[in-house]
């Protein structure tokens, strides 16, 4: 049992637990004192003193967000000493900080200008050169200015102890030290996999999506253009938060009526093809269940899974879905089918994506992602970037009207919807499979033993008479857990879904910043009311499939599904 | 590292001394040091590997230490002391003196590989400032004047530190 312990802040008694922080401490009784490295749970190294205060009897000012609280101590957050502390260690890294504010990537959404602003820092003293490094701009996805990076470290945490990647690291020493890939090369030729955990965290404009904003207006403003956009499940939840609403916001009918003010042709939902893939991935478990391919069988909606799979266990990719992830069979099917349904020239087609996602813009720019002829996928846009855009075209959010995504591709079960969620593909195969395999009705469509936040879940259940084990998995370094697992045959499974961040989609690198594990709970039960709020919440049936299949693809992995709904992956370097 | 494979089996042997031992990354990065002259960037994969530990991790380490070079070195090293006293008596007149014989800058290589250029914060020898090291030879009261005839002993030598 924990010990309690009494202290007092800014004259203020109270009492807390003996694990509690000096910071955790004042912030319960509303005093905030100002952090910039902290990140809970992650990032509570103490590097970047932001968060100094006075305890009397100590010889030097304290950092509060990792020094624990002890039996009588006397905290002062504002004294003079404090305060002046704090102001000089944010002038020190405010001198060598770029000050183009105005035009920087993060402008307002930055909390080192944030903070800046609340310490009421209205003046650099240092006349020190600002830093002017190189720009790492080697990928399809993320972009490294080193020059805006303050050294808080966080990035390197999430990479090297949440993802376990670590691609990245701290190089060189003293005033050269900055975050690098080993020989300083870009994030192309390091192991990243450009899941964008680092991008969600990072306080600056040092680390940013590339972004694609530009090319979309261009396209919207070609009148030989027919543009649609297609939005996945993840971000219905979280795209109010760029727009002032609360997170757990489901804003569904106000971002397809504004999308559709920004002036897309077309606005469909990602559902469907989330939908299309559990036809496609749930026939090819069966398969596989029935001696045609290994198992376990790995999903492949994520792709900086995929990304990871391929750079560090090769030896699995037989296990991998040969499913295309959701976005991609979409771009592959708009190009091909709608093309075809509606005669549009593929060639005018311009396909955007709307995902939660850093790494789906490197799925997007992979060379053999192009079955319908051409790339299938032309931009993709994070949820932040989906915020902006709305921004700049000028939308009253508070009024927009609502709407509903258009035909053929606007239906979307409850089902497609809850891919947003770790556990969410698990339960919307299970929800197919069980009556596709049974030819019965389920009583109950919740498995909720795969829903939840947790890193590892597992389940057992059974499945036409033969019991089934499956696992989900949230988050790259619970994801080197299974994998290790498996290697070493100490674990067996049928079948695991995995997502690269944690969290699942909700927790996407290109999702609002920042998403902490309370905001990440919210959209999470938000993606569970949207499914509960849907007419139909089984893939199988979804009409807008059925009719895919009866039109145009015939039946789940017939030829033409294997064209352009799967594909294969190759093992990558280190 | 093709040119030598006695190398490759030698490094093996260093990886198979440190295996399973807890914090071996820094001999095992001295030890490899010594055997290549340098740390070339296969040297530090196999390291990595071997270890269990990142790339990125192996190289923030080598990046740390300014004992530690990425770089192949000449036959010859100069080091320029630094220090505080070894300053004040001249030693960036003396480092330039010799950047300006060689035509390199610090921390660089001549092209004929006959000198690389370096410098240490102190020697413990500043009764003697200022000095400059050639590989093992103690140079003391350097004065730019007597660069060339410092120089000019090892330019015909063969290499002392990375024959192995």
């Amino acid at each position: 049992m924990t010990k309690n312990v009494n202290i007092t802040i800014n004259g203020q008694q109270l009492t807390v637990p003996e694990d509690t922080t000096i910071l955790d401490a004042a912030r319960q009784i509303g005093i905030d004192i100002p952090t910039l490295c902290h990140l809970k749970d992650t990032n509570e190294i103490g590097v970047c003193r932001v968060c100094v205060v006075e305890v009397k009897g100590a010889r030097n000012l304290i950092p509060s967000c990792i020094t624990k609280v002890t039996e009588g101590m006397e905290i002062l957050t504002n004294s003079p000493k404090a305060r002046e502390a704090r102001e000089m260690v944010m002038n020190l890294i405010l001198a060598t900080h770029p000050k183009d504010c105005l035009t920087c990537d993060r402008n307002s959404d930055c909390e080192l200008r944030t903070l800046a602003e609340k310490m009421g820092i209205r003046k650099v003293d240092f006349g020190a050169p600002v830093k002017d490094l190189p720009l790492d701009d080697s990928n399809p996805s993320i972009i490294r200015d080193q020059s805006k990076c303050i050294l808080c470290r966080r990035c390197v945490s999430v990479c090297n102890e949440v993802q376990k990647v670590s691609a990245i690291s701290m190089i060189n020493r003293g005033i050269s030290t900055t975050v690098g890939t080993a020989f300083d090369k870009g994030l192309e030729d390091s192991p990243c996999v450009f899941c964008g955990q680092c991008v969600n965290v990072c306080p600056t404009g040092a680390l940013t999506e590339r972004f694609q904003l530009r090319e979309v207006w261009e396209a919207l403003h070609d009148p030989e253009k027919h543009v649609v956009i297609q939005t996945a499940p993840a971000i219905r939840v979280s795209l109010g938060e760029e727009l002032g609403e609360e997170p757990g916001t489901i804003v569904t009918g106000k971002m397809v009526g504004a999308l559709r003010k920004v002036g897309f042709d077309k606005v469909f939902d990602t559902d469907f093809t989330a939908d299309l893939t559990i036809m496609e991935e749930g026939h090819e478990f069966l398969e596989r269940l029935n001696g045609n391919g290994k198992l376990p069988l790995l999903t492949s909606c994520s792709p900086g899974w995929i990304n990871y799979v391929e750079t560090f266990y090769p030896e699995f990719l037989d296990n991998v879905s040969s499913c295309k992830s959701p976005q991609q069979m979409f771009g592959a099917v708009i190009k091909t089918y709608y093309a075809k349904k509606f005669n549009i020239d593929p060639a005018t087609i311009f396909t955007v994506s709307a995902m939660p996602c850093t790494a789906k813009k490197y799925e997007a720019n992979r060379p053999e992602m192009n079955s319908s002829g051409y790339q299938d996928v032309d931009a993709v846009l994070t949820t932040r970037e989906l915020g902006m855009l709305i921004k700049e075209a000028g939308i009253d959010w508070a009024n927009v009207e609502e709407s509903q995504f258009d035909e053929p591709f606007g239906e979307g079960t409850g089902a497609g919807v809850i891919f947003g969620s770790s556990g969410g593909v698990m339960e919307a195969a299970l929800r197919t499979l069980s009556e596709v395999v049974t030819g019965k009705e389920l009583e109950s469509l919740d498995f909720k033993d795969v829903r939840g936040l947790d890193g590892i879940k597992e389940a057992e259940l059974t499945l036409g008479g033969q019991k089934l084990k499956v696992a989900v998995v949230n988050g790259l370094g619970n994801a080197k857990k299974v994998m290790e697992g498996l290697k070493a045959k100490e674990l067996d499974y049928h079948f695991v879904e995995i997502m690269a961040c944690p969290g699942g989609c909700i927790g996407g690198g290109g999702q609002p910043r920042l998403s902490t594990p309370e905001v990440k709970q919210k959209r999470m039960e938000a993606i569970y009311r949207a499914d509960l709020g849907l007419p139909r919440r089984k893939s199988h049936e979804n009409p807008a499939v059925q009719e895919l299949y009866k039109e145009f693809l015939e039946k789940p992995l017939g030829e033409k599904s294997h064209h352009l709904l799967h594909t294969g992956y190759t093992p990558k370097e280190k | 590292m093709e040119k030598c494979n006695c190398r490759n089996s030698q490094l093996s042997a260093i990886l198979a001394r440190y295996t399973g031992q807890e914090g071996a990354l820094f001999n095992v990065l001295q030890d490899a040091q010594e055997l290549y002259g340098y740390l070339p960037e296969e040297v530090l994969v196999s390291i990595s590997n071997h270890l269990g530990r990142p790339f990125s991790e192996v190289y923030s380490v080598v990046s740390f230490y300014a004992h530690f070079r990425t770089q192949p070195r000449g036959h010859n090293l100069i080091r320029v002391c630094t220090g505080t006293v070894c300053h004040i008596m001249g030693a960036l007149q003396i480092l330039a003196r010799i950047s300006q014989e060689l035509g390199i800058s610090m921390g660089g290589t001549t092209r004929d590989g006959a000198f690389t250029l370096g410098s240490l914060p102190c020697f413990g020898a500043c009764s003697h400032a200022p000095v400059i090291m050639v590989n093992d030879d103690l140079y003391g009261r350097v004065t730019p004047g007597r660069v060339p005839e410092i120089l000019a002993k090892y330019s015909c030598r063969e290499a002392l530190t990375t024959s192995s």
